[in-house]
Formats: C-alpha cells, structure tokens, sequence
C-alpha cells in the first residue's frame, strides 16, 4: 500500500464478518498523525469490534487496512508495540496494586528497569496517581481506575491511542480532567482514537466518523457534518420552537404530517419540518420561531433515521 | 526466542505467581483436599476382605461340622454372627444384611464323610458386593477341598503346597496400591483446574481483552502461565510424598529423582489440557464442568481405582492414551517395586509426546481473538 508518510490509519473497503453477521461493512477511511478521531455510534454498531481488527485480534474480511503504513493482516505484533489500548471496561488485574500492574504493562511491552521507572514516575506525575501506588487496583474509584488503565496503556509511548468509550460512567468532573490529559497528549503528537456517546466529546475532536449498522454514514469536522445537505435538506428548515409547554408542543408536532422529527432542548423544541407545511397556527398561539442550526446530536439521529428508512426500503 | 519474549514470559509468570498468593482460598483447598483424599484412601478404605458377618445353620451337630465351621472362622476371612436352625432363617438373615454369607450343614455331613461319600454342604453368598462374594466362593471351595484331602489321606503329609509370598507389600496393605496412584490424580486435577480457571479468570473480568492488546504472543501466554503451575503442582507432589512415607510408612524403592522426571511432561499436558478447556468454556463454571469431564475418565481408566489387566481390550487401548496410565505405573513401580529407567524410559518417552503435541493444540487453538 502506498501511503502518506503522516497517515496513521489507513483503510479501504474493510468489512468483518461474524458467522452470517456482517459487524462491520466496507469501512474505509484514515487518520492522520496527531489529530483526534472521534468515533460515534449507537451500542453494537461495531465500534469496538473495529478497532480490535485494527489491532489484529480480528480480521477483516474483505479490504485493506494498515497502521504505521503495517499490514494488519500479517504485522500485528509489529502494529501493537506501537499502539495503547484503553477498554470501556476496567480491565487491569483488580488483585494487583496499581504498582504492580504497572510493573507487568512494563515488562510486557519490554522496558528495562530504568525505563520503566522514569517511565511511571512520568506518568504518575501526570495523572496524580502517585497516593494510590500500592493500592490493589481493584479499589480505586471508576475515575481513578480510568487513569491507571491510561497510564498502562501509554507505557511504551505508542504513537497512536485508541480509548473505547474511555469516559463510560465516568463523573462529569473527572470526565472532563480525562480530556484534559488527552490534549496533553494530543499536543505531544501522539494520535488519539476515541468512541464516545457524548456529543460534547464529539463535539472536542478534530474529526468524527459516525458508524450505524455496520456502515460508516458520515465522515468529517463536527462542523463539516452539521452543514451536510442531507442533514437540512433543500425542502426542509430546521425550527427552534419556545414559549408554552414544550412537552405539549412536542407532541402536536409529532402528530402532524411533514414533521419529521422534534425533541426538546431545555424550553424549547427542535424540530425538522418541511418547508411547504404550514406554521402559522403556532405562530398565532403566541409560539415563537426561529431557525436553527443543526447540532451533532441531530446530524447523527437524522442520518440514523434516513439510513434505517434506506435499509427498511430494501 | 528473543530477549523480549522471555521478558514477558517472566513477567506473565509473575503476575500469575501473584495471582496464587493473592487467593489464599483457592490456595488451602488445594493443598487442603489432597490431605483428606489421602486420610481417606490411607486409613479409612481397605479392600481387603476381613471378617465377613456369618450365619451358621447347622443340622448336623457332630465334631466333624463343628470342625468345618472352625475352619472357616479361622481363615480370617469369616466370622459366626448367628445361628439358626433352618435354611429359610439363614436366608432371612442375608436378605436383611446381618450377614453375607451362610453355611449350611446338612443332617447326614458326617455319616457321610465316614463312609468315603461326596458330603456336600451349601455356602449361601450375597453377590452384591463382588469382591466378598469372589472371597467367599474361593475359601469355601480351599476349605472342602483341604477337608477332602485331609480325609484321603488320613494323616499322611500333604503331596502339593504351595507358599505363596507377597512381594513389595507383604501385608497387602491398601495404602501402598492406592498412595502412589492418589498423588498422580491429585497433580492431575489440580493441574487441570487451576489452568483451566487461568484463562477463563482473564475472559471473565476482562483483563483478556487489554492483555491480548499488547504485543504477546500465544506461546508466551501459555508458557508464561504454565511456570509458576508447574512449581506449584510440583510442591504439592513432594508434600504428598513425604506424608505417604512418613504417616503412611510406605517406603521408596527407587529413585525419587526418576518420579520428579516424570511429573515434569505429565503436569505439562495437564496444564495445557486446562489451557485447552479455557479456549472453550466462558466462565469458570463451564470450565470446571469440562475439568470434571477430563479427570473422570482418567481415575476410572487409569488403573488408579481398578486394575487396568481386568479390564476388556477396547478400554485397555484407551487407557493407554490417557497419561495418567502412564504416570500411575511409574509411580507404583518407582515407590513400590523400585523399577529404574531401564523400564520407565518408555513412560518417559509417551509422557514428553503427550505434553508437546497437547501444548501445540492449545497454543494453536488459543486463538489470539477475543469476541
């Protein structure tokens, strides 16, 4: 394969095929060095699954993929040495300290003893993990334990990142101090995969990848995504509807034809409305309405529903 | 190999050394249980047949009967619970379990004898434990026919004797047969279980899924994970060693050394058959389910409990395929009748097959996937 000396990740047409169950259907794209990919999509969509294929523990069967400009297929090994992994679950050996498990992530990824203490002093200073050193890991709290498995999987400085849901039930505090250290970690060049459900953290990455029913809809910045044509279409506008109860308004607009779709923010309701049905019973109750601008949270249900309606028609 | 992989096969050793040491209960029961197995099988169980309850019916009453019934009692083997004064008594008194056997002496037993006639008497059995019913039939029949005999020859010499003398156990004691057997099937399941759980252990809380994240290999797993089983398996075999010679007074013959040489590849195969079941079964549940499946037929087949000679052939072939058929009889021929590599180089050479071609299947069949 020849490829952009910056490129991370690159993939062309890859699927993955579980038994009849296609998890994964002609995925192709690439991440380029030091960006943050964001990765969305509803559960079972095949997020994690994509990722283990890229780290080799999966194939693809049909397409080509590499990371580093490394055959998936056949260097694996090579690809792993070079890359961390953080799962949504806590998966650190919660009968070991955090010290311990420390010392076998280490060893595992081949640092000598020097390394490998310069290495976790470097880390510890980073996170603040320092306190709970010979805690067994298994008693730290969910925010802390997400740190450990961080620091664990940075051990051997892998260029490229991947964190699975790393913020899954996570507080919103320690949610945020985690993509505090994730930009560190961005500015220090290393590239960072992230899967997420928070619009939020989409919202923070430089591109995101929206994956529903094995295929990847959209591609792009989070900016790029909510200016799609097929987001607002030439024959719809997107309404901010306040005043009354909002709950109530909700419900007469979903009723009518030509709405197809309203939820509530706060006070108001967003609505996607065609532009040929009629709104000025609503504006005569005292309703005001202004057009709005898409957010992430509706670029992704609008493509979710106009692809379930593609896939129901066939 | 490189520098690399023994890193890791040596840090993957550790962890798992720290797993034992961190699972104090798991820990005791394995050490615990083998003790009691050993107490059982060491004291309480004796297949010998000794003693077996005897009700008498006898018609005759002359010196003679009373002589044949002493006879019996004084094999060792019987010993006069009741009498009674009709067959359908001594009947009763088997089908209720108050004896096992009953002798019968018939009215006409010693006019009979006198006058050169076959004097037959009947021995009632209760077939249901076989081993006595065997025993039974054996004396009964040795005793008419020392009785007979006497009678020819009135008070000659006898022509024929034979002065059977038992080697390596003299006083037949069950401890020697089942001792060295006994420390083989415990290696075996715990071998099998711990490494069945070492894996499934990982898959269950998830630590699988980061472990295989990184640039391991599957041989370094398995032999990483296998090491510091092996120490422990090995532990274990010594203390149960040392019991059997100390409390139980059974003596080595041979090289102790040989027996350790042996358990290497014998553990090795058990260990990556629990490596192997781990590739299956999900939970630690399902895994000991399968462990079960595996030991069940080793202790039946084996010759651990029953003799492997009495066995009918198609058994006997898959008996030998088992390892645990291997190791009991260098084990028995090491402790009990000193066998020395002259012979055991056979079980040595089936044992180091067993272990290399089962650690092949589960390094292949640990798929490096996680799904």
């Amino acid at each position: 394969m020849n490829i952009d000396p910056k490129t991370v990740i690159s993939m062309r047409d890859c699927s993955i095929q579980f038994g009849k169950f296609r998890a994964v259907n002609r995925v192709g794209f690439d991440v380029v060095a030091g960006e943050v990919f964001g990765l969305l999509g509803p559960n079972g969509s095949g997020k994690t699954t994509l990722i283990r294929a890229l780290c080799g523990l999966l194939d693809f069967c049909e397409g080509e993929a590499s990371v580093f400009g490394l055959n998936v297929k056949n260097q694996s090994e090579l690809i792993r040495e070079q890359v961390g992994y953080m799962s949504q679950k806590f998966s650190l050996y919660a009968d070991l300290t955090v010290q311990e498990n420390m010392d076998f992530y280490c060893g595992i990824y081949g640092l000598n003893r020097s390394q490998a203490l310069k290495r976790q002093a470097e880390l510890m200073e980073l996170t603040g993990l320092g306190p709970y050193r010979y805690r067994a890991a298994g008693k730290l709290s969910g925010g802390w334990k997400q740190r450990l498995a961080m620091i664990c999987s940075l051990m051997h400085r892998p260029r490229l990142v991947f964190l699975d849901e790393p913020t899954a039930g996570v507080d919103p505090v320690a949610r945020r101090e985690l993509w505090d250290l994730l930009f560190q970690l961005a500015s220090e060049g290393i590239t960072l995969f992230v899967t997420t459900h928070y619009m939020d953290e989409a919202e923070r990455c430089g591109r995101v990848g929206y994956l529903y029913l094995s295929e990847l809809l959209a591609l792009g910045t989070p900016k790029e995504l909510k200016s799609l044509p097929s987001i607002t279409p030439a024959d719809s506008q997107r309404w901010e509807i306040r005043g009354g109860i909002a709950a109530e308004v909700l419900a007469e607009l979903r009723k009518r034809s030509g709405v197809q779709e309203a939820t509530i923010f706060g006070q108001a309701v967003h609505a996607l409305i065609k532009k040929d049905v009629s709104l000025d019973d609503l504006k005569a109750r005292g309703l005001t309405l202004s057009i709005a601008q898409p957010n992430l949270e509706d670029v992704f249900v609008t493509l979710a529903r106009q692809q379930a309606i593609k896939v129901g028609a066939k | 190999m490189n520098l690399a992989a023994w890193q890791r096969i040596r840090f993957i050793a550790y962890k798992e050394m720290l797993h034992i040491l961190r699972d104090p209960q798991t820990l005791f029961f394995t050490l615990f249980l083998p003790l009691v197995e050993m107490f059982m099988l060491g004291f309480a169980i004796n297949t010998n047949v000794r003693d077996i309850p005897t009700v008498v019916v006898d018609f005759c009453r002359t010196q003679e009967s009373r002589r044949l019934i002493e006879q019996f009692e004084n094999s060792g083997d019987f010993k006069v619970v009741e009498r009674k004064s009709s067959e359908q008594a001594a009947y009763d008194c088997i089908v209720s379990g108050r004896a096992q056997v009953g002798i019968v002496i018939p009215e006409d037993y010693s006019r009979k004898v006198e006058a050169g006639q076959t004097s037959p008497f009947a021995v009632l059995v209760d077939g249901t434990v076989s081993s006595i019913a065997a025993e039974s039939l054996n004396v009964g029949n040795a005793l008419a026919l020392r009785a007979s005999l006497e009678q020819l020859l009135q008070s000659r010499a006898l022509p024929v004797e034979a002065r059977p003398r038992v080697l390596f156990n003299p006083d037949t004691r069950s401890a020697y047969f089942f001792l060295p057997g006994l420390m083989v099937v415990m290696c075996q399941m715990m071998a099998t279980i711990l490494s069945a759980n070492a894996i499934v252990r990982e898959k269950e809380s998830g630590t699988l899924e980061q472990f295989f994240m990184t640039p391991v290999r599957r041989f370094e797993v398995i032999l990483g994970k296998m090491i510091p089983y092996v120490v422990q398996t090995t532990i274990e075999f010594g203390l149960i060693l040392l019991l059997m010679t100390t409390v139980f007074q059974v003596p080595i013959r041979g090289h102790v050394f040989l027996l350790f040489v042996l358990l290497l590849p014998f553990t090795l195969t058990m260990l990556a058959f629990g490596l192997l079941i781990s590739t299956k079964a999900d939970t630690k549940d399902a895994a000991g389910q399968m462990a079960m499946g595996t030991i069940i037929p080793s202790i039946f087949l084996s010759g651990y409990v029953f003799p492997l000679d009495s066995m009918p052939d198609i058994f006997k072939t898959v008996a030998y395929f088992i390892p645990t058929t291997w190791l009991i009889d260098a084990s028995r021929g090491i402790i009990l009748r000193g066998t020395d590599w002259g012979t055991l180089w056979k079980h040595a050479t089936v044992l180091w097959l067993m272990a290399i071609v089962v650690t092949v299947i589960a390094a292949v069949r640990m798929r490096k996937q996680v799904s």
